[in-house]
């Protein structure tokens, strides 16, 4: 229900755009977001974008993990604080 | 920027260590933690993440699918207004085949009522727009990640002849309830996702605050899932200080979406509302502000139902499954007289359900029932 899909803005046309995923191409809302730009990543609920997707954040998130697995079974250095 | 970034968070190699990892951690005690997102659930039964748990650790499901805790009088109402010849209803596919307490609107559609699956709000305010000699209702059922699109299609200023019905809730005070004894011993929680992009971490700060217990905001792939449970397993045993922690910063932030809240805050109040099969929780639905009750459809139209509504049939445990009381697998009904095809339950009829999800990812080997 709560599903979302990380689809990328190709055309903006005020609050309207077109975002492509997979081959998908599907018109959206952009009401519930500020500052969105063209080539932005992010997050389609039911026909509206409802938050960016931070590229930044991922690749930190993806180097943590990969430090688990380099790391292996023992010294995890994982920061989680929120 | 390319979305590789986005594909390497599905790199089997490091859920699999993960996973090791995470196996190889021993409890000295039994412990139960619950998550509360049907999406979660898929993730959980796709992945086969419940097969390397440590021993001792029980993950279950509480009540995130918004279409098994939408009661069946809410049902029986759309149901009514189906049966009225100049309305059309617009809901979410998966509220279609929901048993009500005498029919369902798959059931309607067949007698010859006029209802229509829609993906968006949107969907119906354009249906509504382009026939205007019918009163279109389109029935608003989700959580705070639904609700900001459906107020935002609100503001927008749709046609003099769209509805709501509205049947909205609100995932934090839900937890609260389980808290404070709605439940078995829950000793941490793994966060929707998609919830907290609206309400950010901030809107579970109580958790730690008033209830000293973790809860994690977790993603979608097997990594996000097996970090939650890593972390809350960290917390719980009491190396790391109990907390609320955003493993999802890819997507969610400290204070939410706050356009997303607004908007929901300027159509909606909150108010007490039914759960299916658990009962009224104080705070925990949204129903219209007195601005906006024009589009109130119960009121507009004057729906009412005569029977006493049947929230959970003879035999069915989607009740205590909803709470995290009951597996699936323990219903005698589960797999046999209520499956996919023929659901007894709310929770076999949604793809969010958690059993529909537990039978979609059931061991292909698994035996009959003796």
């Amino acid at each position: 229900m709560c599903l979302g899909i990380p689809m990328k803005i190709v055309e903006m046309d005020g609050q309207e755009a077109v975002a492509i995923a997979g081959g998908i191409r599907k018109r959206i809302r952009l009401d519930l977001l500020d500052g969105v730009q063209m080539g932005d990543f992010v997050l389609i609920h039911t026909g509206y974008a409802i938050e960016k997707l931070d590229a930044e954040e991922a690749r930190e998130t993806l180097e943590l993990i990969k430090q688990v697995y380099r790391a292996g079974m023992t010294g995890e250095t994982e920061e989680t604080t929120s | 920027m390319t979305d590789s970034f986005l594909e390497e968070f599905k790199d089997p190699k490091l859920a699999k260590r993960l996973a090791e990892s995470i196996s190889a951690i021993t409890l000295d005690r039994p412990v139960t933690v619950m998550h509360v997102c049907g999406t979660h659930e898929h993730a959980i039964g796709r992945a086969g993440i419940r097969a390397v748990l440590p021993k001792g650790l029980r993950l279950v499901a509480g009540p995130g699918c918004p279409v098994c805790v939408c009661p069946a009088r809410d049902i029986d109402l759309a149901v009514a207004a189906a049966r009225i010849d100049d309305v059309t209803v617009t809901t979410f596919g998966d509220m279609f085949r929901v048993p009500s307490t005498t029919s369902s609107l798959e059931e309607e559609k067949a007698s010859g009522g006029d209802v229509r699956v829609v993906y968006s709000p949107l969907d119906a305010v354009e249906f509504a727009r382009k026939h205007p000699e019918r009163r279109v209702i389109f029935i608003a059922v989700g959580f705070e990640t639904t609700a900001a699109p459906i107020a935002a299609s609100l503001l927008a200023g749709p046609p003099e002849n769209f509805f709501i019905l509205p049947s909205l809730r609100i995932i934090p005070p839900a937890l609260t309830f389980l808290l404070e004894g709605g439940a078995g011993p829950v000793e941490g929680f793994i966060l929707p996702g998609h919830v907290s992009t609206v309400i950010g971490v901030d809107g579970y700060r109580f958790l730690d605050e008033i209830f000293h217990v973790p809860g994690v905001i977790a993603g979608f792939e097997p990594v996000d899932v097996l970090r939650a449970v890593r972390e809350l397993l960290a917390q719980i045993g009491g190396e790391k200080k109990s907390s609320v922690v955003n493993l999802y910063r890819r997507v969610v932030n400290e204070e939410g979406n706050r356009k997303a809240q607004d908007a929901i805050a300027k159509v909606f109040r909150v108010d007490d509302v039914e759960w299916r099969g658990i009962g009224t929780i104080p705070n925990s639905g949204l129903v219209l502000r007195s601005e906006f009750e024009r589009i109130d459809a119960v009121k507009h139209l004057g729906l009412t139902v005569d029977t006493e509504p049947v929230d959970i049939r003879p035999g069915c445990l989607c009740h205590k499954v909803i709470l995290g009381e009951s597996e699936p697998e323990e219903c005698k009904l589960f797999g046999e007289a209520c499956t996919p095809r023929r659901p007894h339950g709310p929770c076999m009829v949604s793809s969010e359900g958690t059993c529909r999800a537990r039978y979609q990812y059931r061991p292909v080997n698994q035996k009959p029932r003796e």
